[in-house]
């Protein structure tokens, strides 16, 4: 093998990388909170309006399902400021898939969720004379979200690693510092043998943190 | 919509009964599960109500505060119609606000408790408390702590139901239901899910509060406590009432056929032959 | 519009190779994946654990990294594939880690009851593994492959980053040539969604078919 492993020049564009992880998260966090607004909205929406609406909802759910995100994210970037005067940097156009990406997952996991909830629970929440707000907010949501919590993390970790498609914007995340690093040093082994374990500890990181919140919350 | 407490009188000129069902229908599909009952219940009387299962009783229950809006008939609790407004002449549902607003008048405990799991046992009492009857987080939790020592649980206060026993959890039920002040208790087979040694604690604090003077319309399969606390047992079968009168009458007697099958099915008790 | 009709030749080629390398995937992953999924719920232990940790790995990290290590890494080591070898390759590990997990959730979820009823009986483990387990792990096992299969297709689109001309890239050229990004974007978006909600409309309509199964 004529390869002589030298992690040196790694270390020297290290910040590339670390900066590239945080700005990952930052974009997953921004996604998913968007996208648990969407999908809220969209599963209290689906539930209580007629076959029209739903069927929206449907589609909207399916089309981001079935389609690669590449192609949701270059569409968004490249497409829509054709249509629309629309001029949006990569950054933003990203965030803007990714959260309509992530809405589409969560309608799903928030129907799931609800549609767990006991009914005899509602039933003791109309027993004590709450109106339909107040069992929505008091009972409902809370017990929803702790049905929904490993969903939620499973969600966000998924995000986590798609922030990587945001590489071909040029947005600066983790795995554009990688390639760049590889286009320059041609350290290819050193940067990936890096770069895997930062998703990899980075995941089971949050992973960790998020299963001693679900622990907290657990329902019954 | 505040209800207003009728001071209606009946026709014997006593006061006019807590709860009055007449003609009360209710079909699912095409099952009919009530076939007309008519009840009534007063101030400080304990009604059983027994029967084997699919005969309605639940349905009877869940009628009163229209868990379940009932098809035909009438469901008065204190002289106003809770399942139906009858604004000039033509009768119609009532709005799910208007519902709510009714069924703060009721209290009901359910078979399988249904606490609410993300809440401890104080804040479940407090939550109608606060968002239905209006009172402040501090006065909501001393009228939660007080009765969770009249049930016995003092010490739970700010435990979660996944930390509490069955018997435990039901007290707290019994506490959340009864905190309300309603005028009519509900109780929907309450020691049925409980392991037998944990039933006593329970029938323990409903006998105190039959003592105390609660209305209550019980659904139970606990003959013998049927017979030692109610004023009256009403037996329902086929979504009729077949038999209705004192506890004494009823057990000991067995007018009725269906009534003596019924009874010999599910009591062991030598006591009730 | 005239544009679109004659680059029609162009996405047609790639949605060809699109589907080549997916179904490549999908055999090599299953092949791997049924037998290491096998492996790992039956296996010894060290066995166990090395598949575990693989399975771990590769679905830790994001597919275009995976894609990118491959097809970056492979000729470092000697190996020079060309770009469509190193794509299969990358895809094909990642959907074995998936089937792996698919694999094991099925067959971990019959009950060893019906393994002990089998032993009883006399059946070694192949005549078990094959009269007994596997058609009762089956309809656990096909709609979430199904669904893992749907993950293949999107996954392709991402080996036009390594210069495979697939469907993806073939609309990026065409886009490149004519300067209409729209409307060949959503013809791209319609063919992905009319193949995978096919698929997943399968895979809905198998799980509801076996949903009668209660135990």
């Amino acid at each position: 093998m004529l390869y002589h492993l030298n992690f040196g020049l790694i270390w020297k564009n290290f910040p590339k990388l670390t900066w590239g992880l945080v700005l990952s998260l930052e974009l997953a966090l921004v996604a998913i909170a968007i996208g648990v607004i969407i999908g809220l909205a969209l599963a209290l929406l689906y539930e209580s309006r007629g076959r029209l609406c739903r069927g929206f909802i449907t589609m909207y759910v399916e089309f981001i399902r079935n389609v690669p995100l590449i192609l949701l994210v270059y569409l968004v970037f490249y497409g829509i400021p054709t249509l629309v005067d629309l001029r949006y940097d990569a950054t933003t156009s990203f965030i803007v898939t990714l959260s309509v990406y992530s809405g589409a997952y969560l309608v799903e996991i928030f129907r799931t969720g609800l549609a767990a909830i006991p009914r005899g629970l509602m039933d003791a929440a109309k027993a004590i004379g709450l109106t339909p707000l107040q069992r929505l907010l008091y009972v409902r949501f809370p017990t929803m979200f702790r049905i929904v919590l490993p969903s939620l993390s499973n969600t966000f970790i998924s995000l986590f690693k798609d922030t990587s498609v945001a590489s071909v914007l040029a947005v600066p995340e983790l795995t554009y510092g990688a390639q760049w690093i590889n286009f320059n040093t041609f350290r290819i082994i050193e940067v990936y043998a890096v770069v895997t374990p930062m998703y990899l500890v980075t995941g089971y990181v949050i992973l960790g943190g998020l299963r001693l919140l679900e622990r907290q919350f657990k329902v019954r | 919509m505040p209800i207003s407490a009728s001071s209606a009188t009946a026709p014997d000129g006593g006061p006019a009964p807590v709860v009055r069902i007449r003609g009360l229908k209710k079909s699912f599909g095409t099952t009919v599960v009530l076939d007309g009952i008519d009840l009534d219940v007063h101030r400080g009387e304990v009604v059983s109500i027994i029967g084997p299962s699919g005969g309605g009783k639940t349905t009877l229950l869940r009628c009163v505060n229209v868990l379940e809006i009932y098809d035909e008939g009438s469901v008065q609790i204190d002289g106003v119609e809770v399942g139906f407004t009858d604004s000039s002449g033509t009768r119609r549902k009532r709005t799910e606000r208007d519902l709510a607003h009714h069924r703060a008048e009721t209290g009901m405990v359910f078979q399988l408790f249904y606490l609410f799991p993300h809440l401890t046992a104080a804040e479940n009492i407090m939550l109608g408390l606060r968002k239905v009857r209006g009172f402040s987080k501090a006065e909501a939790r001393s009228i939660a702590e007080r009765w969770l020592d009249r049930v016995g649980l003092t010490a739970k206060a700010d435990s979660l139901p996944s930390q509490l026993s069955g018997g435990q959890q039901q007290r707290v039920g019994i506490a959340r239901a009864v905190a309300m002040e309603p005028k009519v208790l509900l109780l929907d087979e309450i020691t049925s899910a409980l392991d037998p040694e944990l039933v006593g604690e329970v029938l323990a604090v409903v006998r105190k509060l039959a003592e105390d003077g609660m209305t209550m319309m019980v659904v139970t399969h606990e003959m013998a406590f049927a017979r030692e606390v109610s004023s009256r047992v009403v037996f329902i079968d086929a979504g009729r009432i077949a038999v209705e009168g004192k506890p004494k009458d009823v057990f000991q007697k067995q007018s009725n056929e269906r009534l003596r099958s019924f009874l010999s099915r599910v009591s062991h008790d030598p006591g009730l032959k | 519009m005239d544009y679109i009709l004659s680059s029609m030749k162009f996405l047609w080629q790639g949605l060809f190779v699109t589907v080549e390398v997916s179904l490549l995937v999908i055999v090599l992953s299953l092949v791997f994946g049924l037998a290491l999924g096998v492996l790992v719920t039956y296996g010894p232990t060290p066995a166990r654990l090395a598949i575990r940790l693989f399975s771990d790995i590769i679905r830790g990290i994001p597919v275009l990294v995976l894609i990118f290590t491959v097809y970056y890494g492979l000729p470092v080591t000697g190996l020079n594939l060309n770009n469509f070898v190193s794509a299969v390759i990358a895809l094909s590990l990642f959907s074995t880690a998936q089937i792996i997990e698919i694999a094991r959730g099925a067959l971990q979820s019959i009950h060893h009851g019906q393994t002990e009823a089998a032993k009883a009986i006399g059946l070694t483990f192949p005549q078990r593994l094959f009269h007994v387990i596997f058609p009762q792990a089956l309809r656990r096992f096909l709609p979430p492959w199904i669904n893992s299969v749907t993950d293949v297709v999107k996954g392709s689109a991402l080996v036009s980053l390594v210069g495979v001309v697939d469907l993806m890239l073939a609309i990026q050229q065409v886009i490149g040539r004519t300067f209409v990004p729209m409307p060949l974007y959503v013809l791209g978006a319609l063919i992905y969604f009319a193949i995978n909600y096919t698929l997943s409309s399968l895979s809905r309509m198998l799980e509801a078919r076996y949903a009668y199964i209660r135990e």
